[in-house]
Protein backbone atom coordinates (compact mmCIF):
# COMPACT_ATOMS: atom_id res chain seq x y z
CA UNK A 1 0.00 0.00 0.00
CA UNK A 2 1.31 3.57 -0.85
CA UNK A 3 1.67 5.90 1.77
CA UNK A 4 -1.18 8.14 3.51
CA UNK A 5 -2.48 10.11 6.07
CA UNK A 6 -5.34 9.10 8.24
CA UNK A 7 -7.89 12.07 10.45
CA UNK A 8 -11.10 10.64 11.82
CA UNK A 9 -13.93 13.13 10.91
CA UNK A 10 -15.26 14.49 14.41
CA UNK A 11 -18.68 16.00 12.18
CA UNK A 12 -19.37 16.61 9.00
CA UNK A 13 -18.07 19.78 9.01
CA UNK A 14 -14.88 18.73 10.12
CA UNK A 15 -15.01 16.27 7.64
CA UNK A 16 -15.41 18.44 4.41
CA UNK A 17 -12.56 20.77 5.87
CA UNK A 18 -10.20 17.73 5.99
CA UNK A 19 -11.96 16.27 2.62
CA UNK A 20 -11.01 19.56 0.99
CA UNK A 21 -7.48 18.51 1.03
CA UNK A 22 -5.62 17.16 -2.54
CA UNK A 23 -5.67 13.81 -2.58
CA UNK A 24 -8.30 13.20 0.34
CA UNK A 25 -10.92 10.39 0.06
CA UNK A 26 -13.44 9.71 2.73
CA UNK A 27 -13.48 6.01 4.39
CA UNK A 28 -16.15 3.93 4.99
CA UNK A 29 -15.99 0.48 6.24
CA UNK A 30 -13.05 0.46 3.95
CA UNK A 31 -14.81 -3.20 2.14
CA UNK A 32 -13.77 -2.16 -0.93
CA UNK A 33 -12.00 1.11 -0.81
CA UNK A 34 -8.74 -0.69 1.50
CA UNK A 35 -8.74 -3.75 -1.14
CA UNK A 36 -8.39 -1.50 -3.86
CA UNK A 37 -5.64 0.61 -1.63
CA UNK A 38 -3.54 -2.38 -1.51
CA UNK A 39 -4.34 -3.13 -5.48
CA UNK A 40 -2.70 0.42 -5.39
CA UNK A 41 -5.86 1.00 -7.63
CA UNK A 42 -6.73 3.40 -5.81
CA UNK A 43 -3.90 5.31 -4.32
CA UNK A 44 -4.96 8.59 -1.95
CA UNK A 45 -3.07 10.62 -0.19
CA UNK A 46 -4.91 10.63 2.69
CA UNK A 47 -8.31 9.12 4.36
CA UNK A 48 -10.66 11.33 6.14
CA UNK A 49 -12.69 8.30 8.30
CA UNK A 50 -16.32 9.41 8.09
CA UNK A 51 -17.80 6.58 9.78
CA UNK A 52 -17.85 8.14 13.45
CA UNK A 53 -20.54 10.45 11.54
CA UNK A 54 -24.71 9.85 11.04
CA UNK A 55 -25.49 7.08 11.62
CA UNK A 56 -29.09 7.17 12.83
CA UNK A 57 -31.58 6.06 10.99
CA UNK A 58 -34.78 8.98 11.10
CA UNK A 59 -38.40 8.36 11.19
CA UNK A 60 -39.72 11.21 8.71
CA UNK A 61 -43.05 12.74 9.45
CA UNK A 62 -44.61 11.85 5.61
CA UNK A 63 -43.25 8.44 6.40
CA UNK A 64 -40.13 8.21 4.83
CA UNK A 65 -37.07 7.50 6.20
CA UNK A 66 -33.63 9.26 6.99
CA UNK A 67 -30.85 6.91 6.88
CA UNK A 68 -27.67 8.52 7.78
CA UNK A 69 -24.70 7.75 5.58
CA UNK A 70 -22.52 5.83 8.17
CA UNK A 71 -24.85 3.46 9.03
CA UNK A 72 -23.79 -0.30 8.59
CA UNK A 73 -25.59 -1.85 5.87
CA UNK A 74 -26.75 -4.97 8.20
CA UNK A 75 -28.16 -2.06 10.66
CA UNK A 76 -30.30 -0.79 7.54
CA UNK A 77 -31.32 -4.45 7.18
CA UNK A 78 -32.38 -5.36 10.14
CA UNK A 79 -34.26 -1.80 10.88
CA UNK A 80 -38.51 -2.86 11.78
CA UNK A 81 -39.28 0.35 9.60
CA UNK A 82 -37.34 -0.99 6.85
CA UNK A 83 -38.22 -4.70 7.24
CA UNK A 84 -42.02 -4.08 6.67
CA UNK A 85 -42.49 -0.77 4.58
CA UNK A 86 -39.33 -1.08 2.20
CA UNK A 87 -39.03 -5.30 1.94
CA UNK A 88 -36.85 -4.88 -1.26
CA UNK A 89 -34.18 -3.11 0.48
CA UNK A 90 -33.97 -5.58 3.18
CA UNK A 91 -33.60 -8.07 0.64
CA UNK A 92 -31.23 -6.25 -1.36
CA UNK A 93 -29.04 -5.89 1.24
CA UNK A 94 -28.78 -9.36 2.40
CA UNK A 95 -28.79 -10.89 -0.71
CA UNK A 96 -25.10 -8.79 -1.05
CA UNK A 97 -21.66 -9.95 0.20
CA UNK A 98 -21.23 -11.59 2.95
CA UNK A 99 -22.48 -10.95 6.79
CA UNK A 100 -18.92 -9.92 8.07
CA UNK A 101 -19.05 -7.30 5.10
CA UNK A 102 -22.28 -6.32 5.44
CA UNK A 103 -21.67 -5.23 9.09
CA UNK A 104 -19.01 -3.10 8.08
CA UNK A 105 -19.47 -1.36 5.16
CA UNK A 106 -21.57 1.67 5.19
CA UNK A 107 -24.69 3.16 3.04
CA UNK A 108 -22.33 5.90 1.74
CA UNK A 109 -19.51 3.53 1.00
CA UNK A 110 -21.82 1.18 -0.81
CA UNK A 111 -23.13 3.60 -3.03
CA UNK A 112 -19.56 5.09 -4.28
CA UNK A 113 -18.20 1.01 -4.38
CA UNK A 114 -16.26 0.54 -7.59
CA UNK A 115 -16.76 -2.12 -10.34
CA UNK A 116 -15.23 -5.41 -9.74
CA UNK A 117 -15.13 -5.62 -13.64
CA UNK A 118 -11.45 -7.94 -13.57
CA UNK A 119 -10.14 -5.82 -16.23
CA UNK A 120 -10.26 -2.57 -14.29
CA UNK A 121 -8.52 -4.39 -10.89
CA UNK A 122 -5.59 -6.33 -13.46
CA UNK A 123 -3.43 -2.99 -13.72
CA UNK A 124 -0.58 -4.92 -14.27
CA UNK A 125 -1.64 -7.00 -17.20
CA UNK A 126 -4.95 -5.26 -18.94
CA UNK A 127 -6.30 -2.05 -20.47
CA UNK A 128 -8.74 -0.23 -18.16
CA UNK A 129 -10.17 3.30 -19.21
CA UNK A 130 -11.50 3.55 -15.80
CA UNK A 131 -8.24 2.90 -14.50
CA UNK A 132 -6.14 4.90 -16.51
CA UNK A 133 -8.16 6.97 -18.97
CA UNK A 134 -7.14 6.91 -22.89
CA UNK A 135 -5.60 3.43 -22.07
CA UNK A 136 -8.71 1.32 -23.67
CA UNK A 137 -11.08 -1.54 -22.80
CA UNK A 138 -10.10 -4.74 -22.38
CA UNK A 139 -13.09 -6.16 -21.49
CA UNK A 140 -14.75 -5.57 -24.55
CA UNK A 141 -13.71 -7.91 -26.56
CA UNK A 142 -12.79 -9.80 -23.56
CA UNK A 143 -14.47 -12.18 -21.46
CA UNK A 144 -17.36 -10.06 -20.61
CA UNK A 145 -19.92 -12.81 -19.55
CA UNK A 146 -20.47 -10.70 -16.31
CA UNK A 147 -20.56 -7.66 -17.99
CA UNK A 148 -23.20 -4.13 -19.04
CA UNK A 149 -25.72 -5.10 -21.91
CA UNK A 150 -27.31 -1.53 -21.09
CA UNK A 151 -25.88 1.94 -20.44
CA UNK A 152 -22.31 0.94 -21.82
CA UNK A 153 -20.14 2.95 -23.98
CA UNK A 154 -17.21 1.87 -26.56
CA UNK A 155 -15.10 2.82 -23.69
CA UNK A 156 -16.37 1.12 -20.80
CA UNK A 157 -19.04 -2.13 -20.32
CA UNK A 158 -18.07 -2.82 -16.62
CA UNK A 159 -21.43 -3.03 -14.24
CA UNK A 160 -22.55 -1.32 -11.27
CA UNK A 161 -21.60 -4.10 -8.14
CA UNK A 162 -24.08 -2.97 -5.65
CA UNK A 163 -27.71 -4.52 -4.94
CA UNK A 164 -28.65 -1.91 -1.90
CA UNK A 165 -28.49 0.74 -4.77
CA UNK A 166 -30.85 -1.40 -7.10
CA UNK A 167 -33.33 -1.51 -4.59
CA UNK A 168 -32.78 2.61 -3.65
CA UNK A 169 -33.30 2.78 -7.41
CA UNK A 170 -36.73 1.28 -7.23
CA UNK A 171 -37.67 3.06 -4.13
CA UNK A 172 -36.63 6.97 -5.80
CA UNK A 173 -34.32 7.24 -3.16
CA UNK A 174 -33.00 10.79 -2.55
CA UNK A 175 -29.17 11.27 -1.51
CA UNK A 176 -27.78 14.11 0.59
CA UNK A 177 -24.93 15.53 -0.43
CA UNK A 178 -22.86 18.47 1.18
CA UNK A 179 -19.88 20.11 0.04
CA UNK A 180 -18.26 23.75 -0.10
CA UNK A 181 -21.16 24.63 -1.84
CA UNK A 182 -23.74 23.72 0.72
CA UNK A 183 -26.29 21.38 0.71
CA UNK A 184 -27.78 19.94 -1.81
CA UNK A 185 -30.10 16.44 -3.16
CA UNK A 186 -29.79 14.20 -5.27
CA UNK A 187 -31.95 11.31 -6.75
CA UNK A 188 -29.74 8.03 -6.53
CA UNK A 189 -31.32 7.19 -10.40
CA UNK A 190 -29.01 10.47 -11.13
CA UNK A 191 -26.19 10.01 -8.95
CA UNK A 192 -24.05 7.34 -10.93
CA UNK A 193 -22.79 8.33 -14.54
CA UNK A 194 -23.27 6.01 -17.41
CA UNK A 195 -19.89 5.83 -18.88
CA UNK A 196 -19.99 7.63 -22.30
CA UNK A 197 -16.98 8.91 -23.11
CA UNK A 198 -15.15 9.36 -19.45
CA UNK A 199 -15.33 5.89 -17.73
CA UNK A 200 -13.74 7.45 -14.86
CA UNK A 201 -15.83 9.69 -13.86
CA UNK A 202 -18.62 7.55 -12.04
CA UNK A 203 -20.67 10.16 -10.08
CA UNK A 204 -21.88 13.73 -10.44
CA UNK A 205 -20.29 14.41 -6.94
CA UNK A 206 -18.05 17.31 -6.66
CA UNK A 207 -14.76 17.11 -5.80
CA UNK A 208 -14.76 16.84 -1.88
CA UNK A 209 -18.60 16.43 -1.63
CA UNK A 210 -19.36 14.53 0.95
CA UNK A 211 -22.56 11.80 1.03
CA UNK A 212 -24.68 12.72 4.35
CA UNK A 213 -27.67 10.66 4.07
CA UNK A 214 -29.87 8.96 1.75
CA UNK A 215 -33.46 9.62 1.69
CA UNK A 216 -36.17 7.25 1.46
CA UNK A 217 -39.77 8.68 0.54
CA UNK A 218 -42.82 7.87 2.10
CA UNK A 219 -43.87 4.93 -0.98
CA UNK A 220 -47.06 2.97 -0.17
CA UNK A 221 -46.55 0.38 -2.92
CA UNK A 222 -43.10 -0.03 -1.35
CA UNK A 223 -45.36 -2.18 0.90
CA UNK A 224 -45.42 -5.16 -1.36
CA UNK A 225 -41.99 -5.07 -2.76
CA UNK A 226 -38.61 -7.65 -2.78
CA UNK A 227 -35.77 -8.04 -4.88
CA UNK A 228 -34.41 -11.61 -6.33
CA UNK A 229 -30.78 -12.01 -7.52
CA UNK A 230 -29.39 -14.61 -10.05
CA UNK A 231 -26.22 -15.77 -9.95
CA UNK A 232 -23.72 -18.31 -10.10
CA UNK A 233 -23.86 -19.57 -7.30
CA UNK A 234 -26.42 -19.51 -4.12
CA UNK A 235 -24.80 -17.29 -2.38
CA UNK A 236 -21.93 -14.89 -1.43
CA UNK A 237 -21.32 -13.83 -5.46
CA UNK A 238 -22.09 -10.75 -7.31
CA UNK A 239 -25.55 -10.45 -10.02
CA UNK A 240 -25.68 -11.89 -13.41
CA UNK A 241 -29.32 -10.80 -13.09
CA UNK A 242 -31.44 -8.67 -10.42
CA UNK A 243 -34.40 -7.40 -10.14
CA UNK A 244 -36.06 -5.00 -7.53
CA UNK A 245 -39.47 -4.34 -8.04
CA UNK A 246 -42.44 -2.87 -5.71
CA UNK A 247 -46.39 -3.86 -7.72
CA UNK A 248 -49.79 -2.42 -6.42
CA UNK A 249 -52.91 -3.60 -8.31
CA UNK A 250 -56.32 -2.04 -8.79
CA UNK A 251 -58.46 -2.83 -6.21
CA UNK A 252 -55.93 -4.59 -3.92
CA UNK A 253 -57.07 -4.22 -0.51
CA UNK A 254 -55.25 -6.45 1.39
CA UNK A 255 -51.45 -5.97 0.77
CA UNK A 256 -49.97 -8.96 2.17
CA UNK A 257 -52.69 -11.57 1.11
CA UNK A 258 -52.69 -13.11 -2.78
CA UNK A 259 -54.09 -10.83 -5.50
CA UNK A 260 -56.27 -12.71 -7.95
CA UNK A 261 -57.11 -10.02 -10.54
CA UNK A 262 -56.89 -6.78 -11.50
CA UNK A 263 -54.53 -3.86 -13.11
CA UNK A 264 -51.20 -2.25 -12.50
CA UNK A 265 -51.53 0.82 -10.30
CA UNK A 266 -48.37 1.89 -9.49
CA UNK A 267 -45.14 -0.43 -10.21
CA UNK A 268 -41.39 0.11 -9.38
CA UNK A 269 -38.74 -1.59 -11.21
CA UNK A 270 -34.67 -1.73 -11.17
CA UNK A 271 -32.13 -3.97 -12.58
CA UNK A 272 -28.45 -4.68 -11.37
CA UNK A 273 -26.07 -7.19 -12.61
CA UNK A 274 -26.49 -6.13 -16.11
CA UNK A 275 -26.18 -2.36 -16.18
CA UNK A 276 -22.90 0.74 -15.92
CA UNK A 277 -25.39 1.90 -13.20
CA UNK A 278 -28.21 0.94 -10.89
CA UNK A 279 -30.58 1.10 -13.53
CA UNK A 280 -34.58 2.20 -13.05
CA UNK A 281 -36.41 0.28 -15.85
CA UNK A 282 -38.54 3.51 -16.92
CA UNK A 283 -39.55 2.05 -20.05
CA UNK A 284 -40.89 -1.22 -18.55
CA UNK A 285 -42.50 0.88 -15.61
CA UNK A 286 -44.62 2.72 -18.17
CA UNK A 287 -45.40 0.03 -20.16
CA UNK A 288 -46.95 -1.66 -17.09
CA UNK A 289 -49.17 1.44 -15.74
CA UNK A 290 -52.73 0.48 -15.87
CA UNK A 291 -52.28 -2.78 -18.16
CA UNK A 292 -53.43 -6.02 -16.73
CA UNK A 293 -51.25 -7.87 -14.37
CA UNK A 294 -50.82 -10.72 -16.74
CA UNK A 295 -47.69 -12.79 -17.88
CA UNK A 296 -47.98 -11.03 -21.53
CA UNK A 297 -47.68 -7.46 -20.20
CA UNK A 298 -45.54 -8.51 -17.70
CA UNK A 299 -43.37 -9.91 -20.65
CA UNK A 300 -43.96 -7.36 -22.89
CA UNK A 301 -42.65 -4.32 -20.54
CA UNK A 302 -39.32 -6.21 -19.79
CA UNK A 303 -38.68 -6.61 -23.87
CA UNK A 304 -39.42 -2.88 -23.66
CA UNK A 305 -37.00 -2.05 -21.12
CA UNK A 306 -34.23 -4.67 -22.92
CA UNK A 307 -35.12 -3.44 -26.59
CA UNK A 308 -32.09 -1.65 -26.44
CA UNK A 309 -29.54 -3.90 -25.09
CA UNK A 310 -26.57 -4.24 -26.57
CA UNK A 311 -24.75 -7.81 -25.87
CA UNK A 312 -21.03 -8.29 -26.16
CA UNK A 313 -19.29 -11.58 -27.24
CA UNK A 314 -20.48 -13.99 -23.97
CA UNK A 315 -23.22 -11.78 -22.66
CA UNK A 316 -26.13 -11.87 -24.44
CA UNK A 317 -27.80 -14.97 -21.77
CA UNK A 318 -28.48 -11.84 -19.84
CA UNK A 319 -31.01 -10.32 -22.25
CA UNK A 320 -33.46 -13.59 -21.72
CA UNK A 321 -32.33 -14.13 -18.26
CA UNK A 322 -32.92 -10.72 -16.83
CA UNK A 323 -36.44 -10.86 -19.21
CA UNK A 324 -37.62 -13.86 -17.50
CA UNK A 325 -36.43 -12.67 -13.85
CA UNK A 326 -38.60 -9.41 -14.22
CA UNK A 327 -41.61 -11.62 -15.21
CA UNK A 328 -41.07 -14.06 -12.13
CA UNK A 329 -40.44 -11.47 -9.94
CA UNK A 330 -44.07 -9.55 -10.71
CA UNK A 331 -45.35 -12.83 -10.69
CA UNK A 332 -44.14 -13.28 -7.07
CA UNK A 333 -45.96 -10.10 -6.54
CA UNK A 334 -49.18 -11.21 -7.90
CA UNK A 335 -49.76 -14.20 -5.36
CA UNK A 336 -48.33 -15.84 -8.22
CA UNK A 337 -50.82 -15.35 -10.70
CA UNK A 338 -48.41 -14.98 -13.82
CA UNK B 1 -4.78 5.49 20.94
CA UNK B 2 -5.71 2.41 22.21
CA UNK B 3 -7.98 -0.47 21.53
CA UNK B 4 -8.85 -3.64 23.68
CA UNK B 5 -7.88 -6.96 22.76
CA UNK B 6 -9.48 -10.14 23.87
CA UNK B 7 -9.67 -8.16 27.16
CA UNK B 8 -6.19 -5.97 27.48
CA UNK B 9 -5.14 -2.92 26.09
CA UNK B 10 -3.25 -2.25 23.44
CA UNK B 11 -1.21 0.42 21.91
CA UNK B 12 -2.32 0.81 18.09
CA UNK B 13 0.25 1.05 15.15
CA UNK B 14 1.15 4.61 14.12
CA UNK B 15 1.42 3.44 10.41
CA UNK B 16 -2.29 3.98 8.94
CA UNK B 17 -1.52 1.14 6.40
CA UNK B 18 -1.59 -1.96 9.32
CA UNK B 19 -4.79 -3.92 8.44
CA UNK B 20 -6.30 -5.14 12.08
CA UNK B 21 -5.24 -8.95 10.55
CA UNK B 22 -1.68 -7.78 10.74
CA UNK B 23 -1.88 -5.79 13.24
CA UNK B 24 -3.34 -8.88 15.40
CA UNK B 25 -1.12 -11.43 13.83
CA UNK B 26 2.64 -9.21 13.69
CA UNK B 27 2.01 -6.44 16.33
CA UNK B 28 0.27 -8.76 18.80
CA UNK B 29 1.75 -12.35 17.91
CA UNK B 30 -1.92 -13.45 17.90
CA UNK B 31 -1.75 -15.81 15.18
CA UNK B 32 -4.98 -17.77 15.70
CA UNK B 33 -6.41 -15.17 13.20
CA UNK B 34 -5.70 -16.57 9.63
CA UNK B 35 -4.79 -14.59 6.57
CA UNK B 36 -6.58 -16.31 3.41
CA UNK B 37 -6.84 -14.28 0.81
CA UNK B 38 -6.53 -10.91 2.66
CA UNK B 39 -8.91 -9.44 0.11
CA UNK B 40 -12.71 -10.43 1.94
CA UNK B 41 -13.10 -13.32 -0.26
CA UNK B 42 -12.65 -16.15 2.31
CA UNK B 43 -13.83 -15.20 5.85
CA UNK B 44 -10.79 -16.82 7.30
CA UNK B 45 -9.66 -13.66 9.20
CA UNK B 46 -13.28 -13.65 11.14
CA UNK B 47 -12.79 -11.76 14.51
CA UNK B 48 -15.43 -10.35 16.46
CA UNK B 49 -15.26 -6.23 17.10
CA UNK B 50 -17.59 -5.22 19.60
CA UNK B 51 -19.78 -8.29 19.24
CA UNK B 52 -20.22 -8.09 15.83
CA UNK B 53 -18.10 -10.65 13.15
CA UNK B 54 -16.01 -8.60 10.98
CA UNK B 55 -13.20 -9.43 8.62
CA UNK B 56 -9.36 -8.50 10.14
CA UNK B 57 -8.11 -8.09 6.29
CA UNK B 58 -10.11 -5.27 5.41
CA UNK B 59 -9.68 -3.20 8.13
CA UNK B 60 -7.52 -0.65 9.17
CA UNK B 61 -6.67 -1.03 12.89
CA UNK B 62 -6.62 2.54 13.54
CA UNK B 63 -10.22 2.85 12.64
CA UNK B 64 -10.89 0.35 15.27
CA UNK B 65 -9.50 3.20 18.16
CA UNK B 66 -11.38 2.48 21.19
CA UNK B 67 -12.89 -0.65 20.16
CA UNK B 68 -12.94 -4.11 21.76
CA UNK B 69 -11.73 -6.94 19.37
CA UNK B 70 -12.03 -10.46 20.50
CA UNK B 71 -10.42 -13.22 18.39
CA UNK B 72 -10.03 -16.94 18.94
CA UNK B 73 -7.83 -16.65 21.91
CA UNK B 74 -10.73 -15.51 23.79
CA UNK B 75 -13.22 -17.94 23.22
CA UNK B 76 -12.23 -20.69 25.50
CA UNK B 77 -14.03 -19.52 29.00
CA UNK B 78 -11.97 -20.11 31.68
CA UNK B 79 -9.31 -22.65 29.66
CA UNK B 80 -12.36 -24.99 28.80
CA UNK B 81 -13.22 -24.99 25.54
CA UNK B 82 -15.86 -23.02 24.00
CA UNK B 83 -19.20 -25.25 23.45
CA UNK B 84 -19.28 -24.36 20.03
CA UNK B 85 -15.11 -25.69 19.44
CA UNK B 86 -16.32 -28.91 21.41
CA UNK B 87 -18.84 -29.27 18.94
CA UNK B 88 -16.27 -28.68 16.22
CA UNK B 89 -14.17 -31.60 17.28
CA UNK B 90 -17.56 -33.85 17.75
CA UNK B 91 -18.71 -33.22 14.64
CA UNK B 92 -15.44 -33.60 12.77
CA UNK B 93 -15.93 -29.58 11.55
CA UNK B 94 -12.62 -29.03 10.18
CA UNK B 95 -9.67 -31.07 8.37
CA UNK B 96 -6.43 -29.26 7.61
CA UNK B 97 -8.01 -26.15 10.68
CA UNK B 98 -6.60 -23.22 8.62
CA UNK B 99 -10.38 -21.65 7.93
CA UNK B 100 -11.74 -22.94 11.87
CA UNK B 101 -10.60 -19.95 13.87
CA UNK B 102 -12.56 -17.57 11.42
CA UNK B 103 -15.30 -20.38 11.40
CA UNK B 104 -15.51 -20.11 15.04
CA UNK B 105 -15.72 -16.65 15.12
CA UNK B 106 -18.25 -15.98 12.46
CA UNK B 107 -20.21 -18.27 14.05
CA UNK B 108 -20.41 -17.09 17.22
CA UNK B 109 -21.59 -13.60 15.74
CA UNK B 110 -23.80 -15.20 14.05
CA UNK B 111 -25.59 -16.35 16.93
CA UNK B 112 -25.80 -13.04 17.86
CA UNK B 113 -27.32 -12.10 14.60
CA UNK B 114 -30.35 -14.02 14.97
CA UNK B 115 -30.99 -13.34 18.40
CA UNK B 116 -31.34 -9.80 17.64
CA UNK B 117 -33.85 -11.29 14.49
CA UNK B 118 -31.53 -10.40 11.86
CA UNK B 119 -33.02 -11.51 8.93
CA UNK B 120 -31.17 -13.12 6.06
CA UNK B 121 -31.59 -13.88 2.36
CA UNK B 122 -33.51 -16.50 3.01
CA UNK B 123 -35.50 -15.67 5.48
CA UNK B 124 -38.87 -16.31 4.00
CA UNK B 125 -41.11 -13.99 6.35
CA UNK B 126 -38.92 -10.64 7.11
CA UNK B 127 -41.52 -9.21 9.44
CA UNK B 128 -40.66 -12.16 12.13
CA UNK B 129 -39.49 -11.26 15.20
CA UNK B 130 -37.30 -14.14 15.72
CA UNK B 131 -35.25 -16.27 13.10
CA UNK B 132 -35.56 -20.07 13.31
CA UNK B 133 -32.20 -21.82 12.74
CA UNK B 134 -32.60 -24.61 10.71
CA UNK B 135 -30.00 -25.81 7.78
CA UNK B 136 -30.99 -23.36 4.98
CA UNK B 137 -30.75 -20.23 7.26
CA UNK B 138 -27.43 -21.47 8.85
CA UNK B 139 -25.61 -22.23 5.27
CA UNK B 140 -26.69 -19.00 4.33
CA UNK B 141 -25.18 -17.45 7.26
CA UNK B 142 -22.25 -18.98 7.04
CA UNK B 143 -21.54 -18.23 3.50
CA UNK B 144 -18.93 -15.79 4.19
CA UNK B 145 -16.93 -18.13 5.63
CA UNK B 146 -15.33 -20.98 3.00
CA UNK B 147 -13.30 -24.05 4.17
CA UNK B 148 -11.54 -25.82 0.70
CA UNK B 149 -11.16 -29.01 2.61
CA UNK B 150 -14.92 -28.95 2.27
CA UNK B 151 -16.23 -30.16 5.92
CA UNK B 152 -19.28 -27.49 5.44
CA UNK B 153 -21.49 -30.62 6.76
CA UNK B 154 -19.76 -31.05 10.21
CA UNK B 155 -19.36 -27.24 10.38
CA UNK B 156 -23.25 -27.19 10.04
CA UNK B 157 -23.88 -30.01 12.38
CA UNK B 158 -21.51 -28.13 14.77
CA UNK B 159 -23.04 -25.15 14.59
CA UNK B 160 -26.76 -26.57 14.52
CA UNK B 161 -26.33 -28.47 17.17
CA UNK B 162 -24.21 -25.40 19.69
CA UNK B 163 -26.99 -22.39 18.73
CA UNK B 164 -29.94 -23.89 17.06
CA UNK B 165 -32.15 -24.85 19.98
CA UNK B 166 -31.21 -22.10 22.18
CA UNK B 167 -32.04 -19.25 19.28
CA UNK B 168 -35.14 -20.60 17.99
CA UNK B 169 -35.98 -20.82 21.75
Amino acid sequence: MIPFSYARAVDTADALRLGATSGARYLGGGTNLVDLMRETIERPGMLVDVTGLSDTIEERRDGGLLIGAATRNTAVAEHRAVRTRYPVLTRAIVAGASPQIRNMATVGGNILQRTRCAYFYDQDGSRCNKRAPGQGCDAIDGFNRSHAILGASSACVATHPSDMCVALAALGAIVHLRGAGGERTVPLTDLHRVPGDHPEVETVLEPGELITAVELPALPVAARSTYRKVRDRASYAFALVSVAAALELEGDANIRGPITGGTVKDVRLALGGVATKPWRAWRAEEALAGRPATRESFRAAAEAELADASPLRENGFKIDLATRTIVAVLGELTGGLA
Amino acid sequence: MSIRVNGSAEELPGDPRVSLLDYLREHLLLHGTKKGCDQGACGACTVLVDGQRVLSCLALAIQYDGRSVTTIEALPVDGDLHPLQRAFIVHDGFQCGYCTPGQLCSAVGMADEARRGVPSQVTADLSAETIELGYDELRERMSGNLCRCGAYNGIIAAIAETYAAEVAG
